[in-house]
């Protein structure tokens, strides 16, 4: 590298001022051929793949995948679990979110990080958690077989694994959001007699909606993705207790060439799922950093002017 | 808990009441509970369980992958980074955009489609299956899969910092006689150095736990290609639930400590780009 670097300074010319700062183009060529090559196999051949295995057989094999019942019942699981779950995390996102950014208390710090825990926790672990509390043999079973409500290995138990997976989604995005926002906008609301609900509803939803927004569609990503800690508390009873992704497993370990493509026409629906959430959240990250960017642009110049006024003493 | 300062906004009261409740139920009690039932073993017994000769296989795959998965991390999503921000080249905002593939992607669809890219009829295993590489159904695919899952991280640690350095420092080590090779390792390198620490950090961490893409790219075959979380599924069928929760909890005190060395450093490597 050095040699390369030497030679194009005693050649001189345009290298010349850029030396120091910049890589040799050849340098450069070999550094954005290594990641590329990277990214194209470890990211795009796999995504690519799903949907060229998915449409192997044709697109009418691929629409029959979905009138298989099992499957159908296994996409209506999925989306009631998330329906249930993603909601919950976001009343509690937003009630986290509240009470952290716009008060002080003792003890903050530590609410927080209890908040990020679920994503430090194996999914496996997880469902144990729950298989603990509510199993056969766990602090709860014996209570709840007497009444014969069943948690684990049913639709109740999988809610709740979801819920704890995605539990901080929602919450870690607002409350940085409304930490930012500050408290005078609802404190000049409430001063004009808005009530606490109001205030709320008016002034500080709308001011977070990019961040909840954000928060809700990762949150919704994971919910109908999550694997593992579903798997444990399932009991993987087909047409019952399997969700998209146990789908995806139980037609793949049938490893007969037709179960196989059924197994990638679902995985293509989370896929798809998947492409939709990046979509979304890179055109939210392109609009907050374009607020951002005019918000710092604007503010050193002139900050009680409104922008029409500043454009217009900037040109005269 | 009480709001220290004077503050005219209402709903205190109600809505941290309903984070700690909420918070309990759903995160505090269960992992309580599973701490609880394992001290309720002596501790010569939950020892023996947590190392059985099938765990012991199982975490020397599990932790033995998960670094080889996080170091190519640490290498490759250096590259990465550095090109997403310091280059220009068509198609980067493209490029940019699929690093988050492998968070936004189930990993039950990402087991399922690298197990096919690997296997020998797979775009991948038709050209390394006949060289003697076996990427599906094997200990390099539990790499593969771990090394999917992790990618992200280190990426996106090093971005925000690479974007905020200042260039200033590397023209002053050029107008000082350094060749660009040596400022890299003398300026740039040091500077960097504890932020990808920190996504290696992360991305191990994300891979020790990780279950869903390896059953699908590994042959699960006791002491050979299974990973410590499938030991625990595999206990748990057999109704084996002491040995299970014993696994868990050595999983549990794993994930919480490499919790608190991510934390600490994190403190470590924003002292390295404290400007303006």
């Amino acid at each position: 590298m050095m040699e390369t670097d030497t030679k194009l300074l005693r050649r001189g010319g345009d290298t010349k001022s850029q030396r120091g700062t910049e890589e040799s183009p050849f340098v450069k060529g070999v550094l954005i051929t290594i990641a590329l090559s990277f990214v194209v196999v470890f990211l795009l051949l796999p995504l690519m793949n799903v949907f060229w295995q998915s449409l192997s057989r044709g697109v009418r094999v691929y629409w029959e995948s979905f009138v298989d019942p099992d499957t159908r019942s296994a996409i209506k699981l999925t989306l009631l679990i998330a329906g249930i779950a993603v909601p919950l995390n976001l009343v509690f996102g937003l009630a986290a979110a509240w009470a952290t950014a716009k008060f002080n208390f003792k003890g903050k710090p530590i609410l927080i990080s209890l908040i990020d825990l679920p994503f430090a926790v194996s999914p496996v672990v997880a469902g144990l958690l729950f298989v603990v509390l509510f199993g056969r043999q766990g602090f709860f079973g014996e209570w709840l077989a007497d009444r014969n409500i069943n948690i684990i290995f049913a639709v109740p138990g999988m809610v709740l694994a979801t819920i704890f997976i995605t539990f901080p989604f929602v919450a870690r995005e607002l409350i940085p959001v409304m930490e930012a926002t500050g408290t005078e906008q609802e404190q000049a609301a409430l001063t004009l007699g808005a009530s606490g609900w109001q205030t709320f509803w008016y002034v500080t939803l709308p001011s977070v909606r990019w961040g909840l927004l954000y928060g809700l569609i990762l949150c919704n990503a994971r919910a109908m993705g999550e694997f593992g800690a579903v798997s444990v508390v399932s009991g993987h009873i087909t047409g019952q207790t399997d969700t998209m992704p146990l789908r995806v497993e139980k037609l793949y370990q049938s490893a007969s060439a037709a179960s196989m493509t059924a197994a990638f026409a679902v995985a293509s629906l989370l896929a798809l799922l998947a492409l939709v959430t990046l979509v979304i959240k890179t055109f939210l990250e392109w609009r907050t950093q374009r607020e951002f960017d005019l918000a710092q642009r604007a503010v050193p110049e002139a900050p009680v002017l409104a922008p029409s006024i500043q454009i217009s003493s900037r040109s005269s | 808990m009480a709001a220290r300062k004077f503050n005219a906004l209402p709903g205190f009261g109600l809505t941290m009441g309903f984070t700690i409740v909420y918070l309990s139920v759903i995160v505090l009690i269960p992992i309580g509970g599973l701490i609880f039932k394992a001290l309720g073993m002596s501790w010569a017994e939950l020892w023996r369980l947590a190392t059985t000769e099938r765990a012991m296989a199982a975490y020397r795959l599990t932790f033995g992958a998960s670094f080889i998965a996080a170091f190519m991390n640490a290498i490759f999503g250096t590259i990465l980074a550095w090109v997403l921000v310091r280059y220009h080249f068509p198609g980067r905002r493209f490029v940019d955009a699929l690093v988050d593939i492998p968070f936004a992607l189930p990993t039950a669809v990402a087991g399922l489609t690298l197990a096919n890219l690997y296997s020998p009829n797979g775009w991948l295993g038709q050209w390394l299956v006949p060289m003697g590489i076996k990427g599906a159904y094997s200990q390099l695919g539990v790499v593969i899969a771990l090394t999917f899952v992790g990618l992200p991280f280190v990426v996106r640690t090093l971005q925000p910092v690479l974007e905020g350095m200042e260039r200033e420092v590397e023209e002053v080590a050029a107008t000082l006689g350094a060749g660009r090779f040596r400022t890299f390792i003398s300026v740039v390198a040091p500077t960097l150095f504890p932020t990808v620490i920190t996504g290696f950090a992360l991305s191990f961490a994300r891979a020790v736990g990780e279950y869903g893409s390896v059953i699908f790219i590994s042959s699960n075959i006791p002491r050979k290609t299974e990973i410590a979380p499938l030991v625990i599924i595999t206990l748990l069928e057999q109704y084996e639930y002491t040995g299970a929760m014993a696994l868990a909890v050595v999983l549990l005190i794993i994930s919480f400590t490499l919790l608190i060395a991510i934390n600490l450093l994190e403190r470590w490597a924003s002292r390295y780009h404290q400007h303006s």
